[in-house]
């Protein structure tokens, strides 16, 4: 371990695991949680490692309180992270939309499992991934990212932390079951090679600083608690001093931008992996677990001379629409398995607008599709 | 998909000045207020005005400044606290505050962080955080403002509302059996544990400058008149009308049981500090069980 309290080097641990020590590096150093398979040993990992950095970890009565609390350490100057699965992810909504009205940064981790309600607590689920989008009422931009192995859960939580910071907002973490539980080599780099990124902070006295007035990306530079700005922060609709403001005019103005600093970085934000997609005929839309399988499938198919490729999300919002515009132009078919009854499906077939058609390969959760499930509907597809 | 915005319009710098200018800098408290937000949205004879009165005047006797102090609010009346009080102010969601004041207590303990909030927002909905708080004993100040009624939503029972009162949601008179508030507190493990009205404005700001010198989590309990609400179902009189119940009503005994000291319609009402114990706070533990073991030798 390095000075600054950084895993560094290889090792082999779970997803989970792997996500603590991706949000010690990015300079986590408060947790707040509630257990919950199959998260939980994302607390625990939390609760044995943050001490060792001077951090604090705490366990909440609940999962509410649990984003109340990351909030308030958010607010103290503090990066903090919470962990969770479906039936805590539920409760958690009502903070997250604090978080959002509040520009709070912070992190939030779903490990996701089958559902609805208590539904599988260890067995694999997709299906929080539009709950991610719009769980929270009122609108507001989402960042959601999904990791695909224990690798891309150190890799990601590192992201979501610097991303959180720069647009200052909750960042959803959206692992599963199986990649949380999955056991694989983590290479940790130096706390050198990591990249970190700080909230925008303040460039003026308190005297002139408005504390919701946006810089050119739309992002306010944010005082924390203590520094002598004295800033009022509302869940209400609040105008640029931050004070509370109950009217058309404002509201327009408040949460257009809440929606626009996602909306209009789209571009900086959106990371894809794309596999084979130059000459493809059809292009398997997938993510998070089920991508692991997509790719053998197209590697399969490949060697058997089909067309297909593999567009993996790797950020599922902002949805990549002009990507998938663009590629619906030139192929014939998008298929997307998911471990639900079709969610991101119905952003990949608006955006396909009619150019292609879209093929949805569901499944219910507990387990995953097989490459095989994968291969034939792409068979049918190309034959 | 193409999108035609509605136009926006910019927040206006001057107007906003024009107003702080004009209102702002009349009172020798105002340095205590944002600039700007007064006039308050309060009902006339509504207790939250002498509230914030004695929290101000307790700040000055416990020789904090406005820089070290955070106030966290939930929802409701009392949840509007904050936003006229010129420091770090959070109005978060409904029930949460304790929690949110949790975060910013644990990672800015150099900060006296209190929590204003009423009696629903505390004790319905937010009623888990407030007694797990009170175990932990975070080192959080907790002023309940107790109105006996949903203030802001017009009128509804609360878990406060005695029996056989009436509100919006209890038309015939409220059948069930009310919390007493500084029980349940002493019970849950709050360090220091008071009740006082807001006729009692002297003894409520000694409560509030000694509460913010003691380290943990303290409770007072605020009782204050809701004309507007709660009064006129009760028939209870104006604001000053409940002022001088609370006057001919309020039988101050420091030290009693807090398991006997509920509070009935029409019934006396008893004040006074009635717990204080001492107890290390959940940031003096976490240290010395656990932090301190991987704290780098000094040197």
């Amino acid at each position: 371990m390095s000075d600054s309290g950084v895993l560094t080097g290889e090792h082999f641990i779970n997803g989970d695991e792997a996500c603590a020590e991706g949000a010690i590096a990015a300079g986590c150093r408060f947790f707040a949680g509630y257990p919950i398979t199959p998260a939980t040993e994302i607390a625990e990992r939390m609760a044995r490692r943050l001490p060792q950095v001077q951090g604090i970890c705490i366990q909440m009565e609940d999962e509410i309180a649990s984003v109340a609390a990351i909030l308030g350490a958010s607010w103290g100057g503090t990066k903090s992270m919470t962990a969770t699965s479906g039936p805590g992810f539920s409760l958690m909504m009502e903070n997250i939309g604090l978080g959002m009205m509040t520009e709070t940064p912070c992190v939030i981790v779903n490990i996701m499992r089958g559902g609805p309600s208590t539904g599988l607590p260890t067995l694999v689920g997709q299906a929080d991934v539009m709950q991610a989008r719009w769980g929270s009422h009122g609108d507001y931009g989402v960042i959601a990212l999904s990791p695909s192995s224990p690798q891309e859960m150190f890799d990601l939580t590192i992201t979501a932390f610097n991303l959180s910071e720069i647009y200052r907002l909750p960042v959803l973490v959206m692992g599963d079951e199986l990649v949380g539980h999955m056991s694989e080599k983590v290479a940790i780099p130096a706390p050198d090679q990591i990249q970190l990124v700080s909230r925008p902070r303040p460039d003026r006295l308190a005297d002139t600083f408005l504390p919701f007035m946006p810089n050119a990306d739309l992002v306010p530079p944010m005082a924390c608690a203590g520094e002598g700005f004295h800033v009022h922060v509302t869940g209400l609709t609040h105008d640029e001093q931050g004070y509370p403001v109950i009217t058309p005019i404002v509201h327009e103005r408040l949460v257009r931008r809440l929606v626009d600093k996602i909306r209009l970085n789209a571009h900086k934000i959106i990371q894809l992996e794309e596999i084979a997609l130059d000459d493809a005929q059809a292009v398997v839309v997938a993510y998070g677990c089920t991508s692991r399988t997509a790719r053998e499938a197209v590697q399969c198919l490949r060697l058997e001379g089909l067309k297909v490729g593999l567009l993996r999300l790797i950020t599922l919002w902002p949805f990549p629409e002009e990507k998938v515009r663009q590629l619906a132009k030139g192929i014939k078919s998008f298929i997307v398995p998911e471990i639900n009854y079709g969610q991101m499906v119905y952003e990949v077939e608006r955006c396909a607008q009619g150019q292609a058609e879209t093929i949805l390969l569901p499944f219910m959760g507990g387990t995953i599709h097989t490459p095989e499930d994968i291969m034939a509907a792409v068979r049918e597809v190309l034959s | 998909m193409k999108i035609r915005y509605q136009p926006v319009v910019p927040f206006d710098q001057e107007a906003s000045n024009r107003q702080k200018d004009e209102q702002h800098g009349l009172h020798p408290d105002d340095v205590f207020l944002k600039p700007g937000r007064i006039p308050h949205i309060w009902c006339p004879g509504c207790g939250l005005g002498v509230v914030v009165n004695t929290y101000i005047n307790g700040l000055k006797m416990a020789n904090l400044t406005i820089d070290q102090s955070a106030v966290v609010s939930g929802i409701g009346c009392t949840g509007r606290v904050a936003g006229y009080l010129n420091m770090d102010t959070y109005h978060t969601t409904h029930g949460r505050a304790v929690p949110f004041a949790t975060g910013l207590a644990l990672t800015r303990p150099d900060l006296s962080v209190t929590v204003f909030s009423g009696d629903g927002d505390l004790f319905a909905i937010g009623g888990n955080h407030f007694i797990h708080a009170a175990r932990r004993n975070v080192n959080l100040k907790v002023i309940c403002v107790n109105n006996f009624n949903y203030g802001m939503t017009g009128g509804q029972a609360a878990p406060t509302t005695p029996v056989s009162a009436k509100t919006t949601t209890t038309p015939y008179g409220n059948s069930e059996a009310s919390f007493n508030l500084p029980y349940l507190a002493h019970a849950s493990g709050a360090v220091y544990v008071a009740r006082w009205t807001t006729f009692h404005a002297r003894q409520l700001v000694n409560a509030i400058a000694e509460t913010l010198t003691i380290n943990g989590f303290t409770f007072i309990e605020v009782i204050a008149p809701c004309p507007i609400g709660y009064g006129r179902p009760n028939k209870l009189g104006s604001g000053l009308d409940e002022m001088i119940y609370y006057k001919e009503n309020s039988l101050v005994q420091n030290g009693a049981d807090p398991r006997h000291v509920d509070i009935a319609l029409k019934g006396k009402i008893i004040v006074g500090k009635f717990a204080e114990e001492k107890r290390p706070t959940f940031l003096e533990e976490y240290d010395e069980r656990i932090l301190n073991k991987f704290r780098r030798k000094e040197g």
